[in-house]
């Protein structure tokens, strides 16, 4: 007895003596935080920004993005178009996934049918795409169904899969929704990239270690060595994270603690503008707004109703106090940085008197009540924008009753087949980095495939017209052209109420730099451990 | 005795049914999962046809059935955040929220009996005042607002103490444990102090006010005149006769500890099944919301009946009164 009682304090001593013994000391380990995780490992199941961009550290596609967004070669080193509607695809030897499978085009074709499967969310990345055509070991044909110039512009996350590592474990279709965790993808990796998955418990911890044989190692010297990933949902924990030195990397930050975080000796803050644009949107499809005192017509189908809108709200207000100089005020949907972007284009200037005058002619002297939906935990500051909105338009006589809720309800209330809204705050990200991708999904008329996200119901023929000939234009001044008068309509119209792109908010540590990606996208690549 | 634990058990299903049924005619308030399953793209038809797959569209009452008749075969449906079975994550959460609220537990009790019992012999003292003050704290003092600034204090500041998570686990088969790692040690004294605190100023009260009363009593001044020291008097008398009331209240207020890690967890990013049920309830995610509140229940339910079959055997009154054969 007694001396199993020893044999027993020995092997808890042994356990703690290894448990508490100092990992093997690592050189360049990043510790870093963000408010979620990722959904799963597998890179066609979520289509969403964090998920993607995490997973690129492991994954690649056949092109990758710049820090300022450019597109360059990654698993394919060129492309020319053959005929108008043939891209051919040269892809880079020697690159190996990290079980050690050569990549080949027998993998690019794979990937093509594995994303445009059923279960697949990113499937609408090649949704202009009709077949891939192996050529030889190295070379890849695309058809696509028109001309598309833009056809590489959304395959940084398009990323490839081995074919022969998702054969040998069932793996060759995305999960669906309901069949999700059945995947061996779901909780495992066999990417090209330049990080290799360690360890992963959801929600609490992922470590990555760096992939040897990355085909870009060398141009990537500095690159930590082992990443440690931990979600902390909590604010105020993830700030407390950063400035404590437990993690050197945590994003974002809220806008009130940034000083603190610029203050604080062994921090800074890296803020840019996001390519996110947050806008208002107004239902003007109805005969009859939903929840107004406006019986028989609806006020949004009079433009000068739209811009009585526009003109009462005071975004250099918001900008400054709402968002505390963290948002860059728009006149366009679209932010710097993405295709079609100009700076020419200005917003109507505040001003309350004319939002009245405007009232007044278009039949509301006294203005009139509607309903406003706004969600409270999506974008920075959304409902205290909101509430801003309402003051302002309150001063003009239009009394909005505002209902702002958490994403998961407002989603379902004011996405199709509901709709069930007047006036609404939302926010959009092209992934493509070009204009068409909102031209097409938010702004022209909602029939078939178009206008998908539409939720205002603006419909502008010409518009359409533009959206569809700016998809298939080759010639890039042709396009450029296209893309201004396009912008120039909807702006005219008063498509929506554009209000600003908010600002990234990264908190990092001084040991260590960061390139900050416009996109709010992570590579770990891109850190260099001083 | 075994009758009355069958009869509670029957009870218990009843309860377990009724916060599921509660919990599932709530669900339709907390929102859409399907917006946040997909990306900003994806179409509706898409949208609509996974919603039909998940069953969304179903009445609550057929929505609920369909959990009930799972869970009975051990069924808990797949996570719609995390893409895993809900089962797995529950097991993989709950050595973690077990070990805080036990340690916190544990604390409350090794510090808040002798606070009280000093408390209670030397009422006029300035280090029971002290204690009070604290006492008053603990007591007025939001957890999460307590957990924030010790986070402050102790990990911005003083840089002592890690700010977030359970540091580095011990894995023993199914349960992974801190207690082993230096790191694991040191992430938990925070979280436990936080989540044990309220349960201290608690303890420390009742047995103060125990002691207060117990040493008015008559057997008390017997003692004395017997001419008893002080400390068996104090230990050995007045102690005893307090402690079964702190016995029933701490093993009562054990379910609500492991209930409300949920703030505790939430601040420090403990990953426990509070986080996962927080969590799950900013996604809208059913399958895990429906579980955990179920299992709380459950707890709920067991720590009762182990209360009262222990009252069964601390106090000889009551086995006497339910006992057929009588005086």
């Amino acid at each position: 007895m007694r001396l199993n009682f020893k044999a027993l304090g020995l092997a808890v001593a042994l356990v703690v003596a290894i448990a508490a013994a100092p990992p093997t000391p690592q050189a360049k380990e990043l510790h870093w935080a963000f408010q979620g995780d990722i959904h799963s490992m597998d890179p066609y199941s979520l289509n969403e920004t964090f998920s993607l961009g995490t997973l690129g550290n492991v994954y690649e596609g056949l092109v990758r993005r710049t820090a300022d967004l450019k597109v360059v070669p990654a698993l394919a080193v060129r492309w020319e178009l053959k005929e108008p509607t043939r891209w051919r695809v040269y892809l880079r030897h020697g690159v190996t996934f990290h079980d050690g499978r050569p990549f080949t085009a027998d993998d690019v074709v794979f990937s093509y049918k594995r994303a445009t499967a059923k279960g697949s969310d990113v499937g609408g990345k090649l949704a202009s795409v009709t077949d891939v055509r192996k050529v030889d070991r190295y070379t890849v044909d695309f058809i696509t169904s028109a001309p598309n110039p833009i056809i590489t512009s959304e395959w940084e996350t398009w990323m490839i899969m081995s074919k022969g590592w998702a054969d040998e474990h069932q793996a060759d279709m995305p999960e669906g929704p309901s069949g999700a965790g059945a995947s061996y993808a779901h909780l495992h990796e066999n990417g090209t990239g330049p990080y290799t998955l360690v360890s992963r418990e959801a929600d609490v911890k992922s470590v990555f270690k760096a992939y040897p044989k990355w085909w870009d190692a060398k141009n990537h010297k500095g690159m930590p060595d082992r990443v440690v990933m931990s979600p902390i949902a909590s604010a105020s924990t993830r700030v407390a994270a950063l400035l404590s030195g437990n993690v050197a990397m945590a994003y974002p930050i809220p806008v009130q603690d940034m000083k603190r975080v610029d203050d604080n000796a062994g921090t800074h803050m890296l803020v840019g503008p996001e390519v996110r644009t947050i806008y208002l949107g107004m239902d003007m499809f109805r005969d009859e707004l939903l929840h107004s005192n406006v019986k028989g017509k609806n006020p949004f189908k009079d433009k000068r109703v739209r811009q009585a809108f526009y003109q009462a709200i005071d975004e250099d207000a918001i900008a400054a106090k709402v968002m505390r100089g963290l948002a860059t005020p728009t006149a366009i949907m679209v932010a710097p940085g993405i295709i079609g972007y100009e700076k020419s284009f200005k917003r109507l200037p505040y001003d309350p008197e004319k939002a009245k005058a405007l009232l007044t002619e278009a039949g509301y002297p006294d203005g009139f009540e509607l309903h406003m939906d706004c969600p409270n935990d999506r974008y920075v500051n959304d409902a205290q924008i909101c509430q801003a909105v309402v003051g302002m338009l309150a001063k003009v006589g239009v009394k909005v009753d505002l209902l702002a809720q958490p994403k998961a309800i407002y989603f379902g209330k004011i996405l199709p087949p509901k709709l069930d809204t007047d006036f609404y705050l939302i926010g959009w990200q092209p992934d493509s980095f070009d204009s068409w991708n909102p031209l097409y999904n938010l702004l022209n008329c909602p029939e078939g495939k178009k206008g998908r996200f539409n939720l205002g119901g603006y419909c502008n023929h010409e518009v359409d017209k533009l959206t569809a000939e700016i998809l298939s234009e080759t010639n890039q001044k042709k396009r450029a052209a296209m893309l201004h008068k396009v912008w120039g309509i909807v702006i005219h119209d008063i498509a929506t109420i554009p209000l600003h792109q908010q600002a990234l908010a990264w908190g990092v540590s001084d040991k260590i730099t960061v390139k900050q990606r416009a996109d709010n996208v992570f590579h770990w690549y891109h850190v260099d451990m001083k | 005795m075994l009758v009355m634990i069958i009869r509670r058990l029957v009870q218990s299903i009843v309860v377990m049914l009724t916060v599921g049924l509660i919990a599932f005619a709530m669900f339709r308030y907390v929102g859409d999962p399907i917006s946040q399953m997909v990306g900003q793209d994806t179409p509706i038809q898409v949208r609509e046809q996974m919603r039909q797959e998940l069953g969304l569209n179903d009445p609550v009452v057929v929505q609920f059935a369909r959990f009930v008749g799972n869970t009975v075969r051990g069924n808990f449906g797949i996570s719609f955040r995390i893409g895993r079975p809900v089962s797995e994550l529950i097991i993989e959460r709950l050595p973690a929220t077990l070990e805080l609220s036990l340690l916190a537990a544990l604390f409350a009790l090794v510090a808040g009996i002798p606070m009280g019992i000093y408390t209670g012999l030397r009422p006029d003292s300035w280090l029971s005042k002290v204690f009070l003050t604290i006492s008053l704290v603990g007591v007025s003092l939001p957890t999460f607002f307590i957990g924030i600034l010790l986070i402050l204090v102790f990990g911005v500041l003083l840089g002592w103490l890690p700010t977030f998570g359970r540091g580095d686990v011990v894995h023993l088969g199914v349960w992974t444990t801190g207690l082993l790692t230096a790191s694991g040690l040191k992430s938990l004294i925070m979280p436990a102090f936080t989540l044990g605190l309220f349960q201290l100023t608690l303890t420390m009260r009742l047995v103060r006010s125990e002691i207060l009363e117990v040493m008015r009593t008559d057997f008390i001044k017997f003692a004395r005149a017997r001419g008893l020291t002080p400390r068996a008097i104090n230990f050995g008398h007045a102690l005893k006769n307090t402690l079964v009331p702190v016995i029933t209240i701490t093993g009562l207020q054990l379910g609500g500890i492991i209930a409300f890690a949920i703030i505790t967890e939430t601040v420090f990013q403990w990953p426990g099944m509070g986080l996962l049920f927080v969590q799950a309830v900013q996604f809208a995610d059913i399958p895990i919301m429906s579980t955990y509140l179920v299992l709380i229940a459950f707890f709920f339910v067991v720590i009762n009946l182990i209360v009262d079959v222990l009252y069964f055997v601390v106090d000889p009154r009551l086995r006497a009164e339910s006992s057929p054969h009588g005086h």
